[in-house]
């Protein structure tokens, strides 16, 4: 009767009482994670395995890019520069470049992970892509940093599994479906990157630079297939980064 | 069956992404996570992505290329209506503009 009230959400998180261990939070990692989160990713790679059907690549390529990269969009830049014949430098460059946001997300990530040990933060980097970094920056405020670590990989497992079967649906589907649906898989990704994008119009250095890519990225691919997207990063990020910070410049002094 | 470049492909895409991921891990904590080159580098990937979109939509490489102009942009526009109409929820925009497309495509008798 004259214990304290239980403490809010966000102290809980510190206590260790109220750890669910690993085996549950992984549990409940895995819970969370079925439903929209896993819907999403698989629609997606339906659209990731019809291109590599598309691409004339074979499925077993395709799952291990999905393994070996999970990162959708590096994934759909490697198979589509593929397709048009780039080079393997240039290829690297650019999937570097789309996968570079991982750099700061993982920075922002990782500290929330407490003090686990490195080499179990090494093996999760691997499975942080937008959507698990998404849901771990929602929820983690009431997870316990303890539980932390198995919550994301619980949390991380269903959406490789996700991606995986997305992948094979997809490739199998694009023989098995009449052309057009084929076509309605292959047209999934790109809306999605659209749709999601739309979402960081909200500042303002981000929306110019996408502004730019989107009257680059065509243009410069029809100057050169190999190096357009590339240019179109650097050029266009570049000019939405300048213009981006000008008005907070002048309004400082 | 795929040639080697294209698994050399695989293995070098899936290399520099990892690459991002560590370093991500070894800096922890050492590089503040919203500095000036970082704000930078995402504006690049954002350019980039973006870029990539348009690209995939209006210059297709693949199977999508044999699809009229007209049909892939009816696609975009039902998505991104089916979007705003549900209250910007992802999954119901990309199955609305992927039927449309699916559904002019069938018509024209692809």
């Amino acid at each position: 009767m004259t214990q304290p009230p239980p403490p809010a959400p966000p102290a809980s998180a510190d206590d260790p009482a109220a750890r669910l261990g690993g085996g549950r939070a992984l549990r409940r990692g895995v819970i969370e994670a079925l439903g929209a989160p896993a819907l999403l990713l698989f629609a997606s790679y339906l659209g990731f395995g019809s291109l590599v059907h598309g691409a004339e690549l074979s499925l077993f390529a395709g799952l291990a890019s999905t393994i070996a990269t999970f990162a959708l969009p590096g994934q759909i830049v490697a198979v589509e520069l593929y397709a048009t014949g780039a080079t393997l430098t240039g290829i690297a460059l650019a999937v570097a470049l789309t996968n570079v946001r991982l750099l700061p997300m993982t920075l922002a990530l990782v500290p929330r992970f407490g003090r686990a040990p490195r080499w179990q933060l090494y093996a999760l980097a691997h499975v942080i892509a937008v959507t698990g970094w998404v849901q771990a920056m929602t929820v983690f405020h009431r997870v316990p940093v303890a539980d932390r670590v198995p919550y994301y990989a619980g949390f991380a497992a269903v959406l490789l599994s996700s991606t995986l079967t997305g992948t094979v649906c997809g490739f199998l589907a694009s023989d098995a479906v009449p052309a057009a649906i084929s076509l309605g898989l292959i047209m999934v990704n790109p809306i999605y990157f659209l749709l999601m994008l739309s979402r960081n119009l909200a500042v303002p250095a981000h929306a110019w630079a996408m502004g730019f890519g989107v009257v680059l990225g065509p243009s410069l691919h029809l100057l050169s297939p190999d190096w357009g997207l590339l240019a179109t990063g650097l050029i266009a990020g570049t000019a939405g980064f300048v213009i981006g910070r000008r008005p907070l410049r002048r309004r400082n002094g | 069956m795929d040639e080697p470049f294209a698994w050399l492909t695989i293995a070098v895409a899936a290399v520099v992404t990892y690459l991002w991921r560590g370093l991500g891990v070894a800096l922890a904590g050492r590089v503040a996570p919203d500095s000036r080159v970082l704000d930078w580098v995402t504006c690049v990937a954002y350019a980039l992505l973006a870029g990539l979109v348009a690209r995939m939509i209006l210059v297709p490489v693949g199977p999508l290329a044999s699809v009229d102009l007209w049909m892939r942009l009816a696609a975009v526009v039902a998505a991104v209506g089916c979007y705003l109409a549900v209250g910007r929820r992802l999954l119901p925009g990309v199955l609305a503009g992927a039927t449309t497309l699916a559904t002019l495509a069938a018509v024209s008798g692809l």
